[in-house]
């Protein structure tokens, strides 16, 4: 044992009460949802659609956050400039916001009638029940995880080193490349696997601003609860396998993680 | 003289709970209604929380399946009033529900609603199969939606066999309760949706088109009680104020059809 003695149950006993609540839920479901229906209910075409989707959608908006997350995360970490602390609120805003208040502040300044609405629809686009619109959702509260670990990772690499690079002539491709993605990279790895993890368990902001269409819209967290209006087996059997899907996406990230360590 | 006074309010506590005290100051009620019955048993709930003095209804609303489930898992209500009758069947089937303690209480109809301004220019049932347009309707798996597909069915017999399948391929979304369809309507994000008359009464602001009384459906709603009721006197009261003149007449003022 790890702890001194008498007082370990201190640690212990409150260890494991959480534990058990964390863990005992998804125990259940695997004792309910492992029998021999699980592969006719997990493999019908609404859950493989649904499935399909929901990692297509959640690797993009992984991509989108990474794009654009890291150029902001990198001036959020190193550069001064006035109403900074606002913008990183605001970023900050979506990871508080229950996705319900998310999914309708989205529809209601990208819908058709919304205050962006007319703008867009002159330009022919309409976004609300569209496969981007589950993107735009997933993206709005997940991004901001990428961007705020990012940031701190960026913001932990010393200055000199930067400096030191642009010295020896580094320019700012070379010296991302080179020094800051290496550096930070922990950081940046472990804020994609919250951010790809977050986006496929979107449920509130998709529901809303997307709609739900087998095939456009109906991700698995959708399927899942109109799995559970139609029957409980159905509903357990999607959620199995939707936990799978996860455990396997944070065994792969964490892989990576500590490859990223070994630069 | 310390230990005096607890022992006297544990006494006076003690009289107060003891068999023989008329009735408890409180005696709560839950109640689990279909998402639909929103508005009209919130407002049959104070009628009666006045009628029943020391009463207090709790509602729970959701699509009548989610209910349901939630029954069959271990929620114990004491009243259960559904959107369809299939929900109380299996309930009955599974003996939570008594056969002769459910009551048809009301029915409902569909209509099609369209955001303010019309602006797909819907004005019978047979646009709503035209090209372009965009409608929400509630998914298959909850009861309205069911309705809803088997209206349009039924209207095939009016505007030719391929109507529904045309209408079903401008559906844009299956929402998953009827509400989430009105809203979508409300908001305006599409031109048309179907919902019950009560709902549609609920959101003044919408426009109706009405589905003729040959293709529409009837949706029967039952109510009962649970045999495992944690108050069974006051879940039958509440049952018999809802078919009582005063709770009908709170039903047909937010939209729903007594039998």
């Amino acid at each position: 044992m790890a702890g001194n003695g008498r007082s370990d149950w201190l640690f212990v006993l409150p260890s494991l009460v959480l534990v058990s609540l964390l863990g005992l839920p998804i125990l259940a479901l695997f004792a309910r949802g492992v029998n021999p229906d699980f592969l006719a209910f997990a493999l019908t075409p609404t859950a493989l659609s649904a499935l399909k989707l929901s990692l297509l959608t959640s690797s993009l908006s992984l991509l989108v956050s990474v794009v654009f997350g890291t150029p902001l995360a990198y001036m959020l970490a190193r550069w001064k400039f006035s109403g900074k602390s606002w913008l990183e609120l605001l970023i900050d805003l979506p990871v508080v916001l229950p996705p319900s208040v998310a999914g309708l502040a989205l529809l209601v300044a990208f819908g058709r009638a919304g205050v962006f609405g007319p703008g867009l629809s002159l330009m022919g686009v309409s976004l609300p029940f569209t496969s981007a619109a589950v993107v735009m959702a997933q993206t709005f509260v997940a991004a901001p995880l990428y961007v705020r670990s990012a940031r701190i990772g960026f913001a932990e690499i010393e200055m000199q080193l930067e400096e030191a690079a642009h010295v020896e002539g580094a320019n700012q491709w070379q010296l991302f490349r080179f020094v800051m993605f290496p550096l930070a990279g922990r950081a940046l790895v472990s804020g994609g696997i919250l951010t790809w993890t977050r986006a496929l368990g979107e449920f509130g902001a998709t529901l809303l601003f997307a709609g739900n269409l087998e095939g456009v819209t109906q991700t698995m967290p959708l399927a899942i609860y109109l799995g559970f209006e139609r029957s409980l087996g159905v509903a357990i059997a999607l959620s199995v396998l939707l936990v799978i899907v996860a455990v396997i996406v944070l065994l792969v990230m964490r892989r990576m993680e500590t490859k990223s360590d070994n630069y | 003289m310390r230990p005096t006074i607890p022992l006297l309010i544990l006494a006076l506590l003690l009289s107060a709970c003891g068999p023989d005290s008329p009735r408890l100051a409180s005696q709560s009620l839950r109640v689990f209604a279909a998402a639909s019955l929103n508005d009209a048993f919130s407002e049959i709930g104070q009628a009666f929380e006045t009628s029943h003095p020391g009463s207090k209804v709790q509602f729970n609303f959701a699509g009548s399946n989610t209910l349901r489930a939630q029954i069959e898992q271990g929620a114990s209500p004491d009243v259960f009033a559904s959107a369809n009758t299939k929900e109380m069947t299996t309930l009955i089937a599974a003996g939570f529900v008594q056969q002769p303690d459910q009551k048809i209480f009301l029915t409902n109809k569909l209509v099609i609603v369209v955001p303010k301004g019309n602006p797909a220019g819907i004005q019978s049932p047979s646009d709503l199969a035209r090209t372009g347009v965009k409608i929400v309707l509630a998914a298959a798996e909850v009861p309205a939606g069911r309705y809803a597909r088997q209206a349009l069915e039924q209207l095939n017999a009016a505007y030719g066999e391929n109507y529904s399948a045309q209408v079903m391929d401008n559906v844009v979304s299956n929402e998953t309760d009827v509400r989430q369809a009105l809203a979508k309507v409300q908001l305006g994000e599409v031109d048309a949706g179907i919902v019950y008359t009560s709902d549609a009464v609920a959101a003044p602001e919408v426009g109706q088109i009405a589905i003729p009384d040959p293709y529409n459906i009837s949706a029967e709603y039952p109510i009962a009680p649970l045999v495992h009721a944690p108050n069974p006197e006051l879940a039958r009261q509440f049952v018999d104020f809802v078919l009582s003149p005063a709770g009908k007449s709170i039903l047909e003022k937010w939209g729903f059809t007594p039998p």
